[in-house]
């Protein structure tokens, strides 16, 4: 058999590799070689051959058949075969290994070795790999050496118990003691184990919790030594001594204080003072002071400690240094909502974070602007936004639009803005919009009756400049079709009048409809546009019959299927195109007859009958011979496959005035699938020689109908 | 607590891996997508972001990225000296490190000088001189045992008596 090489030389091989390929057999071929080595009797290389190992792991290659070696190696009673072990043990025996169990006990063993170097080995991977089983075995035993043994072991053993605590928290009434006593320890390593230790048994048990409180004043004392102290060379970093110690000290003063006021006024002032005397030019210094600043927010601290906290937030906010603006912007993001009065002070800096080059920066800028939003700023902060919104990274626009919907809805100071704002992030970010955006714009400008005239203008000339943005050419196209009798009137309180014709806008939307750019229901939206404006318009009803006509043979179903529908109401149905096609919302009707009409479908009762049919009753109104009844599916573009839709004639073509009689029309749904429905039902009629319509939804049938 | 460390090369190449939580191989490669992301950061950004409910924090030395992986109550800042600290004692330990020395040395040293700085995904020892000693107490003890078996005067048992203690005679058998 061949001598394997050795590590090094291995590595340089495996280095060596040219091709993907070459190093695959190059590590095949010594997998082979350690597999076989394994398998013979313990020959002096065992280690050797582990280590090699454990370097075509972290290559990302198979290494599981050297588990056992890692047993056998730990158990091994030579230094340099235990330590290899032990490192196969942490990189290859996790928890959820079987084998990880066989090694309780050399681990057992090796805590009470004579010598700290092995008993350090079986605390670390202890410490990282542990599972409840083990931890439970060994528990006892490491409560023993945090009270009895020199300093190097009493760290590593606080770290251990920390992983045990996590990993069975029950066993963390067994370690309060002796944590207790450690916190009179002098060497910083053992301190913060200690420190780490009280902090993972406080935020486990309330009752701990409790105990530990006491030991609030001797935490401060320590703190107060290390802000205070002299340089010491072992500690230093930046001039601070001992930050990872004194930001452990804190998070854990955190935990002790809150909700309490005694454990907080017991640490004001040492938090006033290492708000004041850390010197924050480098990071351990900022370290410190992040930490200061979360806690004075986190406890009940005087108003004052709170003010100045902010401050240093703020003071953080105009740092060059990236990572501290970062920072303090995640802390203004956790205290914005108890302390907004504060934190909108720096919404200036906030904003201009936005324009800052970094992609993490730029998104805790966007969250916190977000959350700055108030009826005061919004038409700045907007401004600012919509700005963003123009050259924002692009997984940042979905968020950033539905974050510039939902406050344009809360704080929009009046319709037009808000029509104006949703237009403007349409134009610039519309692929990146919620689907629910186009209904929601229609519902805002149905009921902005002021706006119609502006806002058809407006959205025309949106149409004609671009029409690749589906959401904007959806609304568009809709607008021009309800409206398009205001547009064509040319005059416009709110805009320049601009003079449209009849040819302009139905060459607009026939561009739409033939465009590949357009999705299949944007072109269903320009197909029921085009029809609809063929009320609305005097001269070209022959070329929208045409248009009509020729997509009846439209290859795509749905909008072959509409083309059938418009053409049939040009040909047999056209004296109930009028009445069909005119304006949703209550159109030009004589204000005496308004509040009546509205009446109309008001008191639309839904019941269940026998035969699963629904009675569809109206207060009585004068109903002309003009009346018709459409019921259509809401949202679904068509009717779902299994749904049938049968009318029958209504039981009369005349409601009398004033309440004094009623007209039935039933209407029979089957649902055999029991698909969940939404209809809209309109209802056509001429009152006083008016033309009318209504709509009303029915968004539920009571379920037990079907 | 640090859930895991991470040492990358340019390349996105492995070059030290410590998990501080139990992840199965599939979980491992799923991390493949965050570092993609840390090297796809351009230089002088933001050190940390954040990665599926993780705080990312990362730094660039040289050659190598060194990536890890924070819980939420956790100190970014602080991380920083970490990292920072890790690789000043690297640096003590090999005399100016670079990427070859962590590849070449990974089992005996890169490794060993982790397991003294930072336990459970905590920090161990903040000192910067008790590291260095204790790694020079243990490469000692690594040397003395690896070639000769060694009995020391008092101890009657052979496994025991080589690491009873460092002072002891050493006679060989």
């Amino acid at each position: 058999m061949s001598p394997s090489v050795r590590l090094q030389e291995m590595i340089r091989v495996i280095r060596g590799a040219r091709t993907q390929g070459e190093e695959r057999g190059v590590i095949q071929r010594e997998c082979a070689a350690i597999r076989a080595q394994f398998r013979q009797a313990d020959n002096g290389t065992r280690s050797h051959n582990l280590a090699k190992l454990l370097y075509v792991h972290m290559l990302g290659y198979p290494a599981h058949f050297g588990q056992m070696e890692c047993v056998r190696l730990i158990a091994s009673p030579r230094y340099n075969e235990k330590r290899v072990g032990y490192l196969g043990a942490m990189m290859l025996l996790d928890e959820k290994q079987d084998a990880s169990l066989l090694i309780t006990n050399s681990i057992k063993n090796d805590l009470s070795h004579s010598s700290q170097y092995v008993q350090s080995l079986a605390l670390c991977t202890l410490g990282c790999m542990g599972s409840a089983e083990m931890c439970r075995d060994l528990a006892p035993e490491i409560d023993r050496l945090l009270r009895a043994s020199n300093s190097y072991i009493k760290k590593k053993a606080a770290l251990c118990a920390v992983h045990i605590v996590r990993k069975v928290p029950e066993l963390g009434e067994l370690f309060t003691p002796a944590s207790r006593s450690l916190l009179s320890e002098k060497n910083h390593g053992v301190l913060h184990g200690a420190v780490v230790l009280i902090t993972e048994l406080c935020e486990r048990n309330p009752e701990t919790l409790e105990q530990f409180r006491k030991a609030v004043p001797e935490l401060v004392q320590i703190m107060k030594g290390l802000v205070m102290s002299g340089y010491s060379p072992e500690h230093n970093v930046a001039g601070i001594s001992d930050p990872f110690l004194q930001v452990r000290i804190l998070r854990l003063l955190r935990i002790l204080g809150r909700n309490n006021e005694t454990a907080s006024d017991a640490v004001n002032d040492l938090l006033a003072q290492v708000a004041t005397n850390t010197d924050s030019s480098k990071t351990a210094g900022s370290a410190v002071l992040y930490e200061t600043v979360l806690t004075v927010m986190d406890i009940k601290s005087e108003s004052g400690l709170r003010v100045l906290a902010v401050n240093i937030l703020g003071r953080f906010l105009l740092n060059n240094d990236r990572n501290i603006r970062y920072i303090s912007m995640t802390s203004l993001q956790k205290i914005v909502q108890t302390d907004h009065n504060a934190v909108q002070r720096h919404r200036g800096t906030i904003v201009d974070c936005l324009k800052d080059q970094d992609a993490s920066v730029k998104r805790r800028a966007l969250e916190l602007s977000l959350a700055l939003v108030s009826a005061v700023n919004i038409r700045s902060l907007m401004k600012e936004l919509l700005l963003f919104l123009s050259s924002c990274p692009p997984e940042l626009r979905a968020h950033t639009t539905s974050g510039i919907f939902n406050a344009a809805e809360r704080y929009a100071p009046s319709q037009r803005w808000h029509i104006d704002t949703i237009l403007h992030v349409l134009t610039t970010a519309g692929g990146d919009v919620r689907d629910e955006t186009v209904p929601n714009l229609i519902q805002l400008i149905t009921t902005a009756t002021e706006l119609h005239c502006y806002t058809v203008h407006k959205l025309y000339r949106a149409l004609i400049a671009d029409i690749s943005v589906q959401s904007l050419v959806q609304v568009a196209c809709w607008c021009i079709g309800e409206y398009g009798d205001l547009l064509l009137r040319g005059e416009c309180e709110e805009t320049e009048p601009v003079q449209v014709a009849e040819d302009d806008v139905l060459d607009a939307l026939e561009t739409v409809l033939q465009s590949h750019m357009s999705s299949p229901a944007t072109r269903g939206f320009a197909l029921t546009a085009t029809m609809k404006l063929s009320t609305r318009i005097t001269h070209n009803v022959d070329r929208i019959r045409s248009i009509v006509s020729i997509y009846g043979s439209c290859i795509d179903v749905e909008l072959q299927q509409r083309a059938v529908e418009y053409n049939a109401l040009f040909k047999k149905y056209d004296h109930m195109r009028y009445p069909a096609l005119s304006t949703t919302a209550l159109g030009p009707v004589s204000s005496t007859a308004g509040g009546d009409l509205l009446d109309l479908l008001g008191g639309l009762d839904v019941t269940p009958g026998e035969t699963r049919s629904y009675h569809v009753t109206r207060p009585g109104k004068t109903l002309g011979p003009n009346y018709r009844l459409f019921m259509t599916f809401v949202s679904h573009s068509h009717p779902p496959q299994s749904v049938q839709l049968q009318m029958k004639a209504p039981s009369g073509d005349v409601i009398p005035a004033h309440g004094l009689g009623q007209v039935t029309q039933t209407v029979l749904l089957n649902n055999p699938n029991k698909v969940s429905l939404k209809m809209r039902v309109r209802v056509c009629y001429t009152s006083q020689d008016f033309v009318c319509q209504d709509t009303v939804q029915i968004d539920s049938f009571p379920s037990p109908a079907w | 607590m640090m859930y895991f460390l991470l040492l990358l090369s340019r390349q996105g190449k492995l070059r030290l891996q410590k998990w501080f939580t139990p992840v199965t191989e599939r979980e491992k490669k799923v991390t493949r997508e965050m570092t993609l992301m840390v090297l796809a950061r351009p230089p002088h950004s933001c050190n940390f972001l954040l990665w599926r409910d993780l705080k990312i924090v990362y730094k660039r030395y040289a050659s190598l990225y060194f990536c890890c992986g924070l819980e939420d109550q956790d100190n970014e800042l602080l991380t920083l000296e970490v990292l920072q600290r890790y690789v000043e004692l690297l640096d003590k330990y090999f005399g100016n490190v670079c990427e070859l020395d962590i590849i070449f040395n990974f089992e005996k040293k890169a490794y060993f000088i982790l397991d003294e700085f930072l336990v459970g995904g905590e920090i161990l020892e903040t000192s910067k001189t008790a590291v260095g000693i204790a790694m020079e107490e243990a490469e000692t003890l690594q040397e003395v045992t690896h070639t000769q078996s060694l009995k020391c005067d008092t101890c009657p048992n052979i496994s025991i008596c080589f690491f009873c203690s460092l002072n002891r005679q050493w006679r060989s058998i």
